[in-house]
């Protein structure tokens, strides 16, 4: 299974890294995303540092759909959707793969997004590590959700609809979760923060778990 | 030794349409099997059920020894089946997308170099992603990781759609090579002189039935080997003496 | 019996009549299993229910002393509330696991876990309309980001994502699978969103806004009338569900008949023609039968019926 899982993984990547639409793409969005934030809020950096947290999860969240739709992009093509099928990999590995191919690019789109924050926002972070784990945790939910439902639409005319209005409600915890822990670490009240772990921690075990016993049947459902 | 298909008033539908309406089909192994018939026949559907990737609804079914209703993956796991779309990856080179499927069902890698070759997709065009190839150089790769594959059953959709005269005729050599090792193929065709030609048996479908069995007129595998002209030259220029396939030396799976 | 094997069912027996006439989608005994008795008991005896709970709460009962008249929306909102929140979507949850379940996989299931979850998709939101209603009046503002609002709130759009999916066409035992799934996964994420608003609340705005001394006290024709709404309510959704549910099973034998009517007349062309199709050949090599001209193009009425 972390076989088949670690061949779709670099297959996705690959894929990615040639298409480069998470970087031509996602990765522009989100950053205009922060400056139309900036435009909304107006130009005071105490209100902007304030918001700072919410308004990165949010902006994570919504690039995390664009990188679900092309990673669900990959296997919707009628040959590939059959070829995977034939292809002898277990469906829990090809779920595992996936979702750890759209945790690495969305860790990779936090990085940037948040110098992206530091720069334009002023915001610092005092409790990095526990910022980190929050934000480890919350992509992995993030993705494992992401790619279930991604799964759950592939075959469908109406996905670039549907998958939000599925994916969103349901990772609205995470949201909610992150943006609170990282309010904390910006003001270093690490207490209050570690809290919150406890709900990303079980969302993102929760999701993995879900994904590789529904996946199976999802793949067979298309 | 049982026969590599069997199926008994087979039923299937795609979607909400009812594409094969009660098929009896039996093919064996080293039989190559052509399936003709007009646009809406049911001849992909009944390519795709045998592949195990259209559910059977009612009759009976098994392939390679795996029952259709019961152990679908195992079908799946067994066969080779060539779609109308080639399962490529756009974005990746020919030698990635075949490494890909050889990897994906834990076969060694070394084999894919072989077949490219043997399709004729050498050097630049290896390296050049699938996307930009041309519709009969991407049918030449998903051939190819086909033949690297080697299942003990081939399912061919319309294998000469988009193909030059010469790699139509590589076609017939492989299928020609397949049969000798055992490996049974079933193949669609519009083109019923060209079915006949490459097959045993002619299977001709209409409405979603068989309805005419004929024989075929396929020469014995031994003329087609020796005969060069068969083989005719792959694009690339690679040799066109029948140099051994790695991959068929190694025989198929046949279960 | 899957959907599959029941059309071809179907169609073998539309074949062995030797016509493919179609038939009348509803007929007698469909109907009657479809309408049992006890669903128009539950319904009559729901709506009884509810006009004695309408009675008894807005002229027996007494009003209360800090909320007044206002306190006698507890006979409505927690009897809708508990339907939307726990019996419908629990119920779906259930019947959703039912069907993924290979043993007990049967289409029932998925037609119980949709009809639920619709009729608890206008109880929740009935059950958001009603607590504004007296949000209102009590706490002076239409919506306030309490965890309960909240993730009843959330809880309305995860089911909506539901019934999205559901009106994506598909064959019958694909919309259930994936039905199923979406179902599941919605499902799982009920306590999570639960815990994280109320820490949301807890963590954040301090004291919450529900005072404990607004509470109303029960007693007396108060309990029983707030006990007559629960039941009351309990069998209205039960009566609703039945009959969604027969909707739900009428269209889907619908398709299944149009389908059988599309196989056999498939057939009776074949044999009425007995031929294979012509190639535009006309090979000498080719046996005669084969050039003989097929029939049009099945696919195409085919379609038209199944359409």
């Amino acid at each position: 299974m972390l076989r088949d899982a670690w061949l779709v993984a670099g297959r996705d990547l690959r894929i990615e890294a040639r298409s480069r639409v998470a970087l031509w793409q996602v990765l522009p969005f989100a950053l205009l995303a922060l400056v139309l934030f900036a435009f909304a809020l107006g130009p005071d950096r105490a209100t902007l540092a304030s918001a700072a947290p919410g308004l990165f999860w949010v902006a994570v969240l919504f690039s995390g759909v664009l990188a679900v739709h092309r990673s669900v992009a990959i296997e919707s093509g009628e040959g590939t959707r059959d070829g995977l099928r034939l292809s002898g990999l277990d469906p829990a590995g090809i779920f595992l793969g996936k979702a750890a191919a759209v945790a690495l690019q969305l860790a990779a789109l936090e990085v940037v997004l948040w110098l992206g924050m530091r720069v334009l926002f002023g915001v610092t972070i005092r409790a990095i590590w526990l910022a980190v784990a929050a934000a480890a945790l919350a992509t992995i939910g993030l993705a494992a959700a992401g790619v279930i439902y991604g799964a759950l639409s592939g075959g469908l005319r109406v996905r670039e609809t549907l998958l939000p209005l599925l994916v969103l409600p349901v990772v609205a915890p995470v949201l909610l979760a992150a943006s609170r822990v990282w309010s904390a670490a910006a003001v270093g009240a690490v207490g209050a923060g570690e809290s919150w772990l406890r709900i990303l921690g079980p969302f993102a075990l929760v999701y993995l778990a879900v994904g590789v016993v529904v996946y199976g049947p999802l793949l067979e459902a298309g | 030794m049982a026969s590599a298909v069997h199926l008994t008033s087979a039923v299937a539908l795609a979607g909400r349409f009812p594409a094969l309406s009660g098929v009896d089909l039996s093919v064996d192994h080293g039989e190559v099997v052509a399936v003709v018939g007009p646009n809406g026949a049911g001849k992909t559907s009944l390519l795709r059920l045998c592949a195990g990737l259209l559910p059977l609804s009612s009759g009976q079914g098994s392939v390679l020894g795996h029952d259709l209703v019961e152990d679908p993956a195992g079908v799946r796991r067994g066969v080779g089946f060539l779609g109308h779309a080639p399962a490529l990856y756009d974005e990746l080179t020919a030698t990635e997308n075949v490494r890909f499927v050889l990897r994906a069902a834990g076969l060694p890698v070394s084999r894919g170099a072989g077949a490219l070759e043997r399709l004729g997709i050498g050097g630049r065009i290896a390296r050049t992603p699938v996307g930009r190839l041309s519709a009969g150089q991407r049918r030449r790769v998903a051939l190819a990781a086909l033949v690297a594959k080697c299942p003990a059953l081939w399912l061919l959709d319309e294998p000469h759609a988009a193909m030059d005269p010469a790699g139509r005729e590589l076609v017939a050599a492989l299928i020609a090579e397949a049969s000798v090792q055992g490996v049974a193929v079933i193949l669609t065709s519009h083109e019923l002189a060209l079915a006949r030609s490459l097959a045993d048996r002619v299977v001709s479908m209409a409405g979603g039935r068989v309805s005419r069995i004929f024989e075929g007129q396929r020469s014995a595998p031994d003329d087609c080997r020796d005969d060069p002209g068969a083989l005719g030259a792959p694009a690339s220029g690679v040799a066109a003496r029948p140099t051994p396939v790695p991959t068929l030396a190694g025989g198929a799976h046949v279960a | 019996m899957s959907m599959t094997e029941e059309v071809s069912a179907v169609a073998m027996k539309a074949m062995k009549d030797h016509q493919g006439e179609p038939r009348p989608v509803i007929d007698d005994e469909l109907h009657r299993r479809l309408r049992p008795r006890w669903v128009r008991v539950t319904g009559v005896a729901g709506l009884l229910g509810l006009t004695a709970t309408v009675v008894l709460g807005l002229w027996v009962t007494p009003p209360d002393e800090t909320q007044g008249n206002l306190v006698r929306l507890v006979y409505l909102h927690p009897p809708v509330a508990w339907v939307a929140l726990y019996l419908a979507f629990g119920l779906a949850a259930l019947s959703s696991l039912l069907y993924l379940w290979r043993r007990t996989r049967s289409l029932f299931w998925d037609r119980l876990a949709a009809a639920s979850v619709e009729v608890g998709v206008v109880f929740n939101a009935l059950t958001l309309a009603t607590g504004m209603l007296w949000g209102r009046p009590t706490w002076g503002v239409w919506w306030t980001w309490d965890a309960r609002l909240t993730s009843t709130a959330l809880l309305l759009v995860l089911f909506l994502g539901y019934l999205a999916l559901r009106r994506v066409p598909a064959a019958p035992e694909v919309r259930a699978r994936r039905c199923a799934v979406a179902a599941i996964v919605a499902f799982v994420d009920v306590p999570i969103v639960h815990f994280s608003v109320v820490w949301w609340q807890t963590l954040h705005q301090g004291a919450t806004v529900l005072n404990p001394d607004l509470s109303p006290t029960i007693h007396g024709s108060m309990a029983w009338t707030l006990l007559l709404g629960f039941l009351a309510m309990t069998a209205v959704f039960v009566w609703m569900v039945s009959i969604r549910y027969r909707i739900e099973t009428l269209a889907d034998e619908a398709v299944t008949r149009s389908l059988a009517t599309a196989l056999a007349e498939r057939w009776a062309e074949d044999e009425a023609s007995g031929t294979a199709p012509t190639f535009g050949l006309g090979a000498s090599s080719v046996p005669e039968e084969v050039v003989s001209a097929t029939r049009g193009d099945p696919q195409m009425s085919v379609g038209e019926i199944v359409r």
